[in-house]
């Protein structure tokens, strides 16, 4: 086997797939974490957002009615998330657990009662297919713009990196992630500004659960399968930039591709170290191994702060 | 009514405010789904506490939470967050099985105590590594173990499956009879059917120790000086890595131990999940049960019966409502302790 079958525009198209949940996730989790809040909930969010594309679409027979409905319930899911962590100023990581929890188990719970299975939903219709006069037919490019969520996913990293360092309202969301009481003082309003950010990543994460639903055609159990985490590495690794994390998302979707073809052409090589990949890396960043990665400076901590 | 009783009191109401709140909110959904939660909630109570294998499936099941939970509690009481309990019993266990089934010929006397070691070890082993980096280089604990979970769990799952998976399975080659803990079944008849087993008194004595370490011992005040201030500690002559270090490699050897339950009292095996997701509800576990060991004992006594309650309601509601129920209970747990906290603050002038 040669390995020019490795490097072929199959693993670049591959790649971009992959990356999708990871590369929207991830920038939900920046944008929260650069507002001061820390949501490892991004699981939970993918779960949601996944099953209610389906149900949207279930329902209504039109897919994009699941896209909304998967961004509304991007949005509960993360009111929850603010009301307990803004609000009432809880620890942010037992929140985010706790969500995951809890989105676990209410898809589960809501899947047996609708679809009456405890594995997967029925089969619902996906998104269009976009040809854009020929472009879809282009290698790569055309895997991007024929899929409305691909697409929107590329849009959106520039979006996301326009919105933070571009814009006012970046501005102070940076402000009030950065030093929440100086913010306070120019009256930028704290509580406002943080759930804004929330519920942006509540948007995204859930587009990401959308992709994977409608990619799949179905809802099954448990079908984030560890992306939100994922995600959260590539935030890191990009630190908490928006470009740096949406490239970090994509390397890691090219890592797994890449172990994918090395497959096809008959190359073994364990699953298991291609898993670890995003994590070892994180760790040894983490280390200060290779270069620092700077959280904001008051991510995490409620406002105000507990004397 | 002195300041500190008030305190308790209040912090004790939270906790049963956030129960009760959790439970209901649990019944205004099955409302929601058309599911009465009174024949839920008395089948729930039935099932689980009104006869004895539902008793006995509590002990079993709150065994491995009581051990995480501890891990957890330890570790906080240090300021740690040990998100990493997961990884560590998975890893704990690995070690576990494999000091079962390859060291043969051993008297059980000597061969259970080596793999109850290999356990705790496999778990300290585990947890070295974020606490080195927390300790030495300011890396957050949080994200450490969380990445040090799945690397935990990818790895053994590599070595089961590349090399020590018993043909046909997914799972290691039985530990040996010598590594055993027996079941409580072979005390008394109370206990027929469940596998609870000798690991449940592993874990309430690791509970008593832990809170002699942490309130009898200059070790365990070094560990809460720590915790409670890092500078103050560190101004006085405790040193903070040190301590730091030392919490998280007990708290590792805690979650390790958490294995046992499984690998040497009920299957027997290592194989991939057998946690359940106990390192996880270890948090929260430690969480209702206020970081304190007589509280983790609680806790786990409760999210045991919870665990074991998924089976004997899954005929009425889809079994799921339980982690529903447990994510809510969670939820105002944290919101609530917060208000209690602040109201404490404001009104007694008690800094909990």
């Amino acid at each position: 086997m040669s390995l020019d079958g490795i490097f072929s525009l199959a693993l670049l198209s591959q790649t971009v797939r992959i990356s999708v949940p990871y590369v929207l996730a991830a920038l939900g989790a920046t944008i929260s974490e650069t507002g001061g809040v820390v949501n490892i909930a991004l699981e939970g969010l993918i779960l949601t957002g996944a099953f209610c594309a389906v149900l949207g679409s279930h329902y209504s027979g039109n897919p994009w009615v699941g896209v909304m409905a998967a961004m509304a319930g991007g949005i509960f899911v993360s009111l929850i998330h603010a009301v307990v962590c803004i609000r009432f100023r809880a620890n942010q990581i037992i929140s985010g657990l706790a969500i995951n929890i809890l989105a676990a188990g209410a898809t589960k719970f809501f899947l047996k009662l609708i679809f009456h299975s405890s594995s997967n939903s029925s089969r619902v219709a996906g998104l269009p297919h976009w040809s854009f006069f020929g472009l879809d037919r282009v290698p790569v490019i055309g895997a991007i713009v024929s899929d409305p969520l691909i697409l929107a996913a590329a849009l959106l990293v520039f979006a996301s990196y326009c919105l933070i360092y571009k814009t006012p309202f970046g501005l102070r969301l940076r402000a009030v992630g950065e030093h929440p009481e100086c913010a306070e003082t120019l009256g930028v309003n704290v509580y406002f500004m943080r759930c804004a950010g929330v519920m942006l990543c509540g948007v995204l994460a859930a587009l990401a659960g959308a992709w994977l639903a409608f990619d799949q055609h179905q809802f099954s159990a448990d079908m984030s399968g560890g992306r939100g985490y994922i995600a959260l590495t590539a935030m890191i690794f990009g630190k908490w930039n928006p470009l740096g994390a949406a490239l970090a998302a994509v390397l890691f979707g090219l890592a797994e591709a890449f172990q994918i073809q090395l497959q096809t052409v008959g190359v073994s090589v364990p699953t298991q170290f291609i898993q670890m990949i995003p994590y070892v890396l994180t760790v040894v960043l983490l280390a200060g191994v290779i270069g620092k990665s700077r959280a904001p400076a008051a991510d995490g901590k409620p406002y105000p702060v507990e004397e | 009514m002195s300041v500190r009783a008030k305190t308790a009191f209040l912090q004790l109401a939270a906790s049963a405010a956030a129960v009760a709140l959790a439970f209901l909110t649990g019944a205004l959904i099955m409302l929601l789904v058309g599911v009465n939660p009174l024949a839920v909630y008395s089948a729930l109570f039935e099932g689980v506490l009104l006869n004895p294998y539902g008793l006995a499936q509590i002990i079993f099941k709150s065994t491995p939470l009581m051990l995480t939970g501890l891990s957890v509690a330890f570790a906080f009481r240090a300021g740690l967050f040990n998100i990493g309990a997961e990884g560590q019993m998975i890893m704990g266990g690995f070690c576990c099985a494999l000091a079962g089934f390859s060291l043969k010929g051993l008297p059980w006397l000597i061969h259970a105590p080596l793999c109850i070691i290999a356990a705790m070890a496999g778990g300290m082993l585990w947890a070295a590594l974020p606490g080195y980096l927390k300790a030495k280089r300011g890396a957050h604990e949080v994200i450490t173990t969380i990445m040090m979970n799945f690397i935990a769990a990818a790895l053994t799952n590599y070595f089961v499956m590349a090399r020590f998976h018993e043909p046909e399975t997914v799972h290691t080659a039985s530990i040996m009879p010598s590594a055993f803990l027996p079941r409580l079944a072979a005390l008394s008849s109370f206990f027929k059917g469940s596998p609870a087993n000798a690991a449940f008194f592993i874990g309430l004595a690791a509970c008593a120790l832990a809170g002699w370490l942490l309130w009898k011992t200059a070790l365990g005040y070094e560990i809460r000086a720590v915790g409670l201030s890092p500078d103050a500690a560190a101004t006085s002559g405790i040193s903070v890595a040190r301590g730091t270090m030392t919490a998280f490699l007990i708290a590792g050897a805690l979650a390790g131990l958490a294995s046992v339950n499984f690998v040497m009292g009920y299957k027997h095996y290592f194989e991939e999940d057998f946690t359940g997701g106990a390192g996880f509800m270890g948090i929260a576990v430690a969480l209702v049960g206020q970081n304190n060991p007589a509280g983790v004992i609680a806790a786990a006594l409760l999210f045991g019966a919870l665990s074991h309650g998924t089976l004997v309601i899954n005929a009425l509601v889809p079994k799921d409502i339980v982690l529903i129920l447990q994510a809510l209970l969670i939820i105002f747990v944290i919101t609530f302790d917060g208000i209690a906290r602040r109201y404490a603050a404001a009104n007694f002038g008690e800094k909990a």
